[in-house]
């Protein structure tokens, strides 16, 4: 091509398609990066909204570390991100071998699947709440069906966390699978068939054919649904509000009354800049993993 | 290709291939019936809900199916709040971020596309891993700096949040897969770079427009704490009125049901438009397999 022969031509061309983007980044940049340093900024400054701020360097930093509240808030969160990670991606993981194979009404049942995924999470949230009503709620009814116990949900402090991670089992388990599925429309057929005239059984077939290829899909639904779990917020705080007392108040939730019940703004940026760290340090590590990992 | 499904049946079968074959399909229904029903269920939960009355609602054992449905639970919720109100500030705010975002997004797009920026996409990525809370703390304090807090327009400026990212992330993607040909031709012509955009790229890029249209208005739409802080008693998007104002103190379950259905349809009719790009949207393509 001609462009490929005049370098000086394609470099100018390049430059000049650098202004489309300029009011996108002036955009960007007042309601995403300004907020972004001036998170940074507030978070040295011992400040609530409505009085004078004063300059204390690190101490919202070292204050929150002996922050026993914060330090729950942390542990609620991972507790809450392992399960709200693992299960949706066994369980995606099989909604997509499933939905891989061919059926009747396959393409309707999988748009029903997706439908979780894309309801408001406030409405949705509304509706757990009344299932999960000790009394009146219908799933201590499908419960005694089935001869169990009715349990208190979320208002048992030991249950509240697994309780929400239902509801975003329910949100999030058709995310992977979707992703998931497309690893699988993209896998190639030769080594099945040879595997197959070698007499390898079905889960011969999946442990060491489908699942290595598919790994890198995993890695990516993980590193979404961790992301994902990690700012969950809506659920949890229309649901449980972090109670009962604080058993399921995340770090999320923790900020969210730290900036707007008590106006505390220094403590609650810093709060952001040690939360966003966790987030970005957990995403590296999945992404580590990916690049490092053997998957056979 | 089929390549999970399971193969005939290997070994002599005691059953007879034929039943064994039966019994195997009859249990795969069954995993697809375990693993489809509660997206359903909770749904058809929330209609049920919406169109009893009271008493059938707090019944134990529950009452399933309305007998006779009633539509009082809608009239209610919306003859005895200002529902109207919610739905037209919802529907101000996600339309409002949505426009602004395709104003600058789409040529932001097609200049990321086209000018190999790829680098400004790891932006987007980490916006997404941003937790929402984050803008909001800053935002809230320069809105109340500027007295802007409860208004509308600090509602749209935050949604700006959410549907810039999506848009851009989506017409850039777009772009890539046009092809350059027809442009270079333009521009051998003697048009701009700007005209080649304009007549030429843009009419091309309707199909990527409707989706990134749609996917920010849902997220704008779905999202809840910018409206529970920023707006005011008369601004609040339906998300953020639905948590507020709707209270379980306030309300019955029927009434609650009815509003939670009326905020979540439009977006899941919506999302029927789309089925095949919803995951681009919410991934963000950043992390690509």
């Amino acid at each position: 091509m001609a462009a490929t022969a005049r370098p000086g031509f394609l470099a100018r061309r390049h430059r000049s398609y650098y202004f489309f983007a300029w009011p996108a980044l002036v955009v960007v940049g007042l309601v995403i990066i300004f907020p972004w340093l001036f998170t940074v900024w507030m978070s040295a400054f011992d400040w609530k909204i409505g009085s004078v701020a004063h300059y204390v360097g690190l101490d919202n930093y070292s204050g929150l570390i002996r922050n026993q509240r914060f330090i729950e808030s942390i542990v609620h969160t991972f507790y809450f991100t392992l399960l709200a990670v693992v299960v949706p991606l066994l369980l995606g993981l099989a909604a997509a071998l499933i939905f891989h194979r061919r059926f009747p009404f396959r393409g309707l049942l999988r748009g029903v699947f997706t439908m979780p995924m894309m309801a408001t999470p406030v409405a949705v949230a509304l509706v757990w709440t009344m299932m999960f009503h000790p009394q009146q709620g219908v799933l201590n009814y499908l419960l005694s069906l089935l001869g169990l116990p009715p349990s208190l949900w979320v208002y048992s402090p030991t249950w509240v966390i697994p309780s929400l991670v239902l509801v975003e089992i329910w949100h999030w388990t058709p995310l992977v699978m979707l992703i998931v599925l497309g690893g699988l429309a993209a896998l190639p057929t030769e080594p099945y068939e040879s595997a197959r005239i070698d007499g390898a059984s079905e889960w011969q077939l999946f442990r060491y054919i489908t699942l290595p290829l598919i790994a890198p899909f995993l890695v990516v639904a993980a590193v979404i649904r961790t992301i994902d779990a990690l700012k969950a917020f809506d659920t949890i705080y229309v649901i449980s509000q972090g109670g009962p007392g604080t058993a399921s108040e995340t770090i999320n939730l923790y900020l969210y009354l730290q900036a707007f019940a008590f106006y505390n703004v220094g403590n609650a940026s810093a709060v952001v800049v040690v939360f966003f760290a966790m987030i970005l340090a957990l995403a590296l590590l999945l992404l580590y993993v990916r690049e490092r990992a053997k998957w056979t | 290709m089929d390549l999970t499904a399971a193969g005939p049946a290997r070994s002599a079968p005691l059953l007879g291939v034929r039943w064994r074959r039966r019994l195997r399909s009859l249990g795969f229904a069954f995993s697809v019936a375990v693993i489809v029903s509660p997206a359903i269920l909770v749904f058809l939960w929330m209609l049920s809900l919406s169109l009893k009355n009271e008493i059938d609602n707090l019944a134990y054992p529950p009452v399933f199916l309305p007998s006779p449905p009633t539509f009082n639970n809608f009239v209610q919720v919306f003859a005895e709040n200002s529902m109207g109100l919610y739905f037209w500030n919802s529907i101000v705010v996600s339309g409002g971020a949505t426009l602004i975002a395709l104003a600058v997004g789409i040529p932001a797009g097609y200049g990321i596309a086209r000018a190999q920026a790829h680098k400004l996409t790891v932006l987007i990525l980490i916006a997404r891993m941003t937790p929402a809370l984050s803008y909001l703390i800053p935002l809230f304090t320069v809105f109340q700096f500027l007295g802007l807090n409860n208004t509308l327009t600090a509602l749209v400026i935050t949604h700006l949040v959410i549907t810039v990212p999506i848009v851009v992330y989506i017409m850039a993607g777009h772009f890539e897969t046009l092809p350059r040909e027809l442009e270079e031709a333009a521009l051998i012509d003697g048009g701009s770079v700007w005209t080649s955009f304009r007549y030429v790229a843009l009419p091309l890029a309707r199909p990527g427009i409707v989706v990134g249209t749609i996917l920010a208005f849902i997220f704008s739409w779905n999202n809840f704490v910018f409206g529970a802080v920023l707006a005011g008693r008369a601004t609040r998007t339906l998300p953020a009125a639905v948590y507020n104002v709707l209270t379980f103190e306030q309300l019955a379950w029927g009434p609650l049901a009815a509003a939670a259905l009326v905020v979540t349809v439009p977006v899941l009719l919506l999302t029927i438009v789309i089925q095949k790009e919803i995951v681009a949207g919410l991934t963000h393509g950043g992390v690509k397999a």
